[in-house]
């Protein structure tokens, strides 16, 4: 049974965006993905990554944590900030509901983790951060 | 995100490149919305044959040119979509208000 691990953090800057998706996508690949399942869970990252920066913390200079832990075939990513954490999750899990329109946000980052993972799970605490968990069975190439 | 416009009588083409997300989305913007407003442009085809990877960011990105234009009685389409890309958009039921069209050049002729 293979198992691996890693940790990043990094600061709240969009920049850094671009960094973690990549980043992530680098550590997934000793799992032999195929292009659509490395795009999926660069996407998912992005995505969890943008809520942090934008919704979890006010300045760009707090820090989010990603751990990425391969288990067999199965890759788990989890995304953290120590933020105001979410006030609604029924509510902002909802498709295409975003508490900030002021940014043209289409409300759909959930939705695509979701979509792209084949599980998500989210913690938050308010006043003190959120946890997102993500996970995607890679299918092995025969 | 790299942009390249070009015009076609009242139709202002973008053909856009690299990594559309939370951090380049503000910049495509503020930069396709100057040179709409600039030339009074009615008409918009956003191409996304260089577009190397786009999260949901990039449906606010449409959805609101879409907005701003639908305003004033104007067209937003979108060209050269790749799977990647699409899969995003689609999530969105984006497609119900705003045409994909296979190349520039039949978005020209159609818009």
């Amino acid at each position: 049974m293979c198992y691996n691990k890693i940790k990043i953090e990094f600061l709240s800057k969009s920049q850094n965006e671009s960094f973690a998706r990549v980043a992530i996508a680098a550590f997934a690949s000793q799992l032999d993905p195929t292009i659509d399942e490395i795009t999926d869970v660069k996407t998912a990252v992005s995505e969890a990554v943008t809520n942090a920066i934008i919704h979890g913390y006010e300045s760009e200079d707090e820090t989010i944590t990603i751990e990425a832990i391969i288990n067999g075939t199965e890759l788990t990513v989890i995304v953290h900030d120590t933020g105001k954490g979410i006030d609604n999750l029924e509510l902002a899990m909802q498709p295409l509901y975003t508490s900030r329109p002021d940014l043209e946000r289409s409300g759909m980052g959930f939705t695509v983790m979701e979509t792209f993972m084949d599980s998500l799970e989210v913690k938050s605490d308010k006043g003190r951060g959120t946890s997102i968990i993500m996970k995607k069975i890679f299918n092995p190439l025969s | 995100m790299h942009l390249n416009f070009e015009n076609n009588e009242d139709k202002l083409i973008v053909y856009m490149s690299g990594e559309l997300d939370h951090h380049s989305a503000e910049e495509v913007r503020n930069i396709i919305d100057d040179r709409l407003e600039r030339d009074s442009y009615n008409k918009l085809i956003m191409d996304f044959g260089d577009v190397t990877f786009m999260d949901s960011s990039g449906i606010g990105v449409v959805i609101g040119r879409y907005k701003k234009l639908h305003m004033r009685s104007g067209k937003v389409c979108v060209t050269n979509i790749k799977s990647s890309v699409k899969r995003v958009f689609e999530l969105s039921g984006m497609f119900k208000i705003i045409m994909l069209y296979d190349d520039v050049e039949q978005a020209i002729n159609n818009i």
